[in-house]
């Protein structure tokens, strides 16, 4: 006799249930184990049509989200290098190799140029799926850049952030682009040009501590990781489980460092409106008031 | 005196020192020529073991439990210094202390991360690591000093900003961008020095600034060693390794142009003269000011600016 017995008989384990779908054709929803085919799922925004998960998008999906049709990438031209011989369990030189190859991206942030209610927009948007969306120079100066073109075109500007940090394979380069990115942003400011900083899952580390946290409108996805520190380290120092919900958006909302959390689709009705109520030349001069009373 | 363990050999030789002195206070013996062979040669081996430090080792000495923090200079440089308070908003944060005072005749306002020199002190410090009040009350006092065209200087000592639930309900990472933000636009002075441990985005929550100093036994990094360790290499042991690989030594940070000046420290580290470390941060701090003041604000702070905008390592392709 076996050691072990059936109890009952047949497959038990529910079709809804059932793991492994082949990649390109379905889609289980990591939140609810749903699945779906790939084209209900794209068609939905890649948000769960059960359970509303917003699932991570890449940077070229919010491009097509929030442009008015055609839009173009700037800057292409830079990228990372390995300037420090920075070797871990493997050395920084293959990771980016292998990461430009798996992605088909320069680095963790992608930057374009397009119409917003017809206005222009220029849009810096990060890709999580690159080192973690990670920040070195790479992206410091694309964001840097970002800002000089929205200076010359004198049009408002956005970063769509989701990282897990600074580069470490950077080093104190990394750091800095905090620094970098901060004091580039005053320029905006001083000019009277809107910086609209967009969260999504996960925000965290140098990126959230520098420009993800200083947008004239801050706002967010629903349910995304936002934070300093990570969830695991703060429990390993306060050695206590986290609550629920602990730096998810809607906490951040609560606490006050969010101005409103955004529904996926609804976000192209959202960027319409913020570019059309800081529109340019808003207040009529005293005199033309005058010669209208 | 404590013995870092790369100073053991030293340990040995300071033994033989106190022995000798102690047979000549008992015996009323003539040993000065015994303590002179071993001063020199105290000397030539502090020579040896300083000249050559390792990252690690620059990590270790920077948490020298001796070194001299924060209030230490302050209270060596400043003929008057008023320690102020609270970020108007919270509360106040021991882990950061700031105020007003008067250097080499002049007005500053100083701001630096404070550890603590005993167990209960360091624990009142939360060794050294801020929470959001921390980084607003270096703010409110930098506005302070804008309002009353005082130059800041900061002091940087920190393993970190703190990782804590109510740090982050608070805001941990506006509080920093804020003061990154408010800093690259203020318009005085700032003088930034690494005076002991510059980790990540809680050593830069108050280290933007004109000039940029650190202190030769020192280290700047965007992580820890330690934690550095943890994520890349998946274990706890691998500091020493990720403390050369971040290449994190004044050395390296001046190489890279991300700083502007190595402070010398006396042979063995700050703490082994403190009154001498004082002296030289007082005197430097004088001519960096001195430099500075002749400069128009508005240039300054496009000089600021740019210096920032600078710094980054890529290739542009064709």
């Amino acid at each position: 006799m076996g050691w072990f017995k059936r109890f009952t008989d047949g497959i038990q384990t529910a079709t809804k249930n059932k793991k492994e779908a082949p990649d390109g054709l379905w889609h289980k929803c990591k939140s609810c184990n749903e699945t779906f085919t790939f084209k209900e799922l794209k068609d939905n925004f890649f948000i769960c049509p059960k359970c509303d998960y917003h699932n991570r998008i890449g940077s070229h999906d919010y491009f097509d989200l929030i442009f008015d049709g055609k839009f173009h990438l700037h800057f292409e031209e830079l990228k990372s290098k390995d300037f420090l011989s920075f070797t871990d369990l493997k050395p920084y030189d293959e990771r980016l190799t292998a990461a430009k190859e798996k992605t088909g991206l320069g680095d963790a942030i992608t930057v374009a140029e397009g119409k917003v209610a017809k206005k222009t927009l220029v849009v810096a948007a990060m890709d999580f799926t690159f080192i973690g969306g990670s920040m070195g120079s790479v992206v410091g100066e694309k964001i840097s850049r970002g800002i000089d073109l929205a200076l010359s075109l004198k049009c408002p500007f956005m970063i769509i952030s989701k990282s897990g940090g600074a580069r470490m394979m950077e080093s104190a380069f990394s750091l800095m682009q905090m620094a970098k990115t901060s004091a580039k942003l005053t320029l905006l400011a001083k000019a009277g040009l809107p910086y609209f900083s967009f969260m999504t899952d996960p925000t965290t580390g140098g990126v959230t501590a520098s420009f993800a946290m200083l947008g004239d409108v801050n706002f967010s996805e629903p349910k995304a990781l936002i934070g300093f520190a990570g969830p695991r380290v703060i429990k390993e120092t306060i050695k206590k489980d986290l609550p629920e919900g602990f730096q998810r958006s809607e906490f951040l909302l609560e606490h006050g460092f969010l101005d409103f959390i955004v529904h996926r689709s609804e976000l192209q009705k959202r960027m319409k409106e913020l570019m059309l109520i800081f529109k340019k030349d808003n207040q009529t001069t005293p005199t033309e008031a005058q010669q209208t009373a | 005196m404590v013995f870092l363990e790369f100073e053991k050999p030293l340990e040995k030789l300071y033994e033989q020192l106190d022995k000798i002195n102690q047979i000549a206070e008992d015996g009323d013996i003539d040993v000065s020529d015994k303590v002179a062979e071993l001063e020199q040669k105290i000397a030539k081996r502090k020579k040896e073991i300083y000249s050559n430090l390792t990252g690690w080792q620059k990590v270790q000495l920077s948490r020298h439990p001796e070194r001299p923090y924060t209030l230490h200079y302050i209270e060596g440089m400043c003929k008057s210094f008023i320690e102020l308070h609270g970020d108007r908003a919270f509360g106040d944060d021991t882990a950061i202390v700031g105020g007003i005072g008067i250097i080499n005749d002049t007005s500053v306002v100083i701001i630096g991360h404070q550890k603590g020199v005993n167990t209960k002190l360091r624990q009142y410090r939360n060794f050294g690591m801020a929470n959001p009040e921390g980084y607003r009350k270096a703010l409110r006092l930098m506005k302070l000093a804008e309002r009353f065209n005082m130059p800041v200087v900061t002091l940087i000592d920190t393993p970190g900003a703190f990782p804590g639930l109510e740090a982050e309900e608070r805001g941990q990472a506006e509080a920093i961008a804020r003061n990154l933000f408010e800093m690259a636009q203020l318009r005085v002075p700032i003088l930034c020095y690494v005076i002991g441990e510059g980790a990540s985005g809680g050593a830069l929550g108050i280290g933007l600034g004109d000039r940029i100093f650190m202190m030769e036994n020192t280290w700047y990094s965007v992580i820890s060693p330690e934690s550095c360790s943890s994520i890349l290499w998946r274990s706890w042991d691998y500091k020493e390794q990720a403390a050369e690989s971040l290449k994190l030594t004044p050395a390296h940070m001046l190489e890279f142009g991300l700083i502007d000046e190595i402070i010398k420290e006396p042979v063995g580290g700050a703490h082994n003269d403190k009154d001498k470390i004082i002296k030289t941060l007082k005197s430097h701090i004088k001519k960096e000011l001195n430099n500075l003041a002749s400069k128009n604000i508005d240039t300054l702070i496009d000089e600021r600016i740019a210096k920032y905008a600078k710094m980054g390592e890529f290739t542009v392709a064709k």
